[in-house]
């Protein structure tokens, strides 16, 4: 084990981290301001990807093919937010996770129908596929490097607009107290629609980043989903600041556990245990953390509601 | 304005309450004997028929109908929204198949078993000390956190047993035979099976009744209604949440137990979310804290999944959107549906 193989790690850490983040911020918010748990959020990333591959086909350029992915979802998003998910806000979030579960058969079956069966490909752009030297001896996939510089910028972007702008100021209103925001404010419907869109458009970015990395295929969405949901719960629910935490720190337990536990236990106990129990013990990991942090803080690290 | 919502939501929930209290009603009682005649006659009908396919598929349905139903005894009856009651449902699949292949003899713990007799009652204690642990941590939280932490510990469990390579781990476990139950019967026979199955069923849910109309069944619907008055009326609340839910995670790994024995096979897709998230679908369509509700809701979805899988190809589209609108049409499940439509008839 050595320096470089160490940053080699919090390097993947830190980019898986960051997709999440762009998964979660969505979630948090339409979870902190609707008070609307979307087990579909999921969908919008899958149909992000899909847009994204379908589109970067068409002109030829990835980020062409990005952005249209992100309007698309976003407009999709916007449309499922006025005319379906805005009747269930008011409901139980029982009634909320059957909704959206069923919104994941319909659309998981819609994609099927639209491009098929067969997981699609994408190619990374030729300007990043190869590797970048980042430290002697520390040679680092280029692309995998601009999707933590987009996570990044995003990252900031989204702080900027959430602490600077005006529709931000109204988007805080409405995570730490969304009956007085509704009491107070005009035009909260509106707003509902811009967060959901907002929040289908970050979900489509990072499917259509990670589309070059993973597979873009159907029930893509529902692997990540639930640890979007983790990283919600533990950076406080309503909280990007805690979404941003919560991820890179689900993104480094992961990672690490992976790369390492392995040969940690192998330090304690026989190679054949090591062996057995690091992997599945590594795939555990951050359920493991996830349930001490609920244990100790039931609201998460950083709660937004007052 | 919260508070008007919560007294009038309590009033209308004390009111169904209240019509699924009144006993006296004989259209209830002829119905259910006249459905339980049908079920027992069920698989001559269908040998007579040669449809034989259709008794391990009813078999399926009642052994769903048993686990949806333990899972709305915690989220119906106590309002504990579990997303996490595949790890008992899955859970008890892997204890029934773990017990038959003799592997637990690696580790010293248990001689392998064919016998219902230790096998089941084994999965159902088994799972009972699981729900126990994982309830005596979950139940500290609540709502949001209390959904997040059980999905948290069956999505932990889901991961053990994908590593687990002496079960079988991403591919899942053969299961050689059913169980053995003696008495010159073999469940292998998948009529007699059905009739174990719908024994199980029958006596669980007369079970259940005597639970939720008992002394228990009130505190534990006075603590969904309002915690903190139970707790000011002296009961220790948190006792009485995890007693029912250990008694729903054993009941559910009875349930796993029989699932693994009609598949002869187990696998980790059992223990994932979305099982959890279809026995909640099944309760939430029959109808949350209704008796029945987990048993409707289980006979809907499959027999819809069954029919619909039949005409398309995209079934999961139909389904889901089949669902979406009984969501809309119906807040209080197909269940609260019919005593709406009943009542209105009467008038």
């Amino acid at each position: 084990m050595t320096a470089t193989f160490l940053l080699e790690q919090m390097l993947n850490g830190l980019q898986f981290g960051l997709m999440l983040f762009l998964l979660a911020a969505g979630l948090t918010l339409v979870f902190g301001i609707m008070n609307m748990i979307n087990l579909a959020h999921g969908s919008l990333y899958m149909i992000g990807a899909y847009l994204a591959a379908t589109a970067v086909g068409y002109t030829g350029s990835f980020v062409a093919g990005v952005l249209i992915a992100l309007a698309g979802t976003a407009a999709f998003g916007a449309l499922l937010e006025s005319s379906l998910l805005r009747r269930f806000y008011g409901r139980d979030h029982l009634s909320q996770v059957l909704a959206t579960f069923a919104l994941i058969l319909i659309l998981n079956d819609g994609v099927r129908m639209i491009w098929g069966p067969h997981a699609m490909l994408v190619n990374v752009p030729a300007l990043v596929s190869g590797p970048i030297e980042l430290l002697p001896g520390l040679h680092y996939p280029a692309y995998r490097l601009v999707v933590i510089a987009v996570g990044l910028l995003v990252a900031l972007g989204l702080y900027l607009l959430v602490v600077h702008t005006r529709i931000g100021m109204r988007i805080r209103a409405g995570a730490s107290n969304r009956e007085m925001a509704n009491a107070l404010g005009g035009n909260i419907s509106g707003l509902f629609t811009v967060v959901f869109a907002l929040g289908a458009m970050l979900a489509a970015l990072a499917g259509a980043m990670l589309g070059p990395v993973l597979a873009v295929e159907v029930g893509m969405g529902e692997s990540i989903i639930i640890l979007a949901f983790v990283v919600v719960v533990i950076g406080g629910i309503g909280s990007v600041r805690g979404a941003l935490i919560g991820a890179i720190v689900v993104g480094c337990v992961d990672t690490f556990g992976r790369a390492f536990l392995t040969t940690i236990l192998r330090e304690f106990s026989s190679p054949t245990v090591a062996d057995n129990l690091g992997p599945s013990l590594a795939s555990m990991l951050i359920y493991i953390v996830m349930a001490a942090i609920l244990f100790w803080k039931p609201r998460g690290l950083f709660p937004a509601q007052a | 304005m919260t508070s008007t919502l919560v007294s009038i939501s309590s009033k209308a929930i004390a009111s169904a309450g209240d019509a699924a209290g009144k006993r006296s009603s004989l259209v209830p009682t002829v119905a259910g004997l006249g459905l339980l005649t049908a079920l027992l006659l069920f698989p001559s009908i269908a040998a007579a028929l040669d449809e034989t396919f259709y008794v391990s598929f009813v078999t399926r349905i009642l052994i769903f109908a048993l686990a949806a139903s333990s899972l709305n005894l915690i989220l119906g009856f106590g309002g504990m929204v579990s997303f996490g009651h595949a790890a008992f449902f899955g859970g008890g699949a892997y204890i029934v198949g773990m017990l038959s292949i003799e592997v637990t003899r690696d580790i010293g713990l248990l001689p392998g078993t064919q016998s219902a007799w230790v096998a089941w009652p084994t999965t159902m204690l088994a799972c009972a000390l699981m729900a126990a642990l994982i309830g005596a941590i979950s139940l500290r939280t609540r709502g949001v956190s209390f959904i997040m932490i059980t999905l948290a510990f069956a999505q932990m469990i889901y991961y053990l047993f994908v590593s687990l390579k002496t079960y079988g781990g991403d591919e899942g476990m053969n299961i050689g035979t059913r169980s053995t139950i003696g008495f010159g019967l073999s469940l292998s026979d998948d009529a007699t099976f059905y009739y174990v199955v719908l024994a199980l069923l029958v006596v669980s849910m007369m079970l259940f009744r005597r639970l939720v109309h008992s002394r228990f069944g009130n505190v534990i619907r006075g603590i969904r209604e309002n915690e903190t008055r139970m707790e000011a009326i002296g009961y220790d609340t948190y006792r009485y949440k995890l007693v029912c839910f250990v008694i729903a995670g054993s009941f559910a790994g009875l349930a796993g137990a029989l699932l693994a024995n009609q598949n002869t096979f187990v696998s980790p897709r059992m223990l994932d979310w979305h099982q959890s998230g279809l026995l909640i679908m099944m309760v939430i369509l029959g109808g949350v804290g209704r008796l029945w509700g987990g048993v409707v809701g289980a006979v809907v979805i499959l027999l819809l999944e069954e029919i619909l899988s039949e005409y398309t190809l995209y079934w999961q589209f139909w389904l889901g959107s089949l669902l979406l609108f009984l969501i809309i049409v119906a807040p209080k499940g197909l269940i609260g549906l019919a005593d709406r439509a009943f009542k209105g008839g009467l008038k």
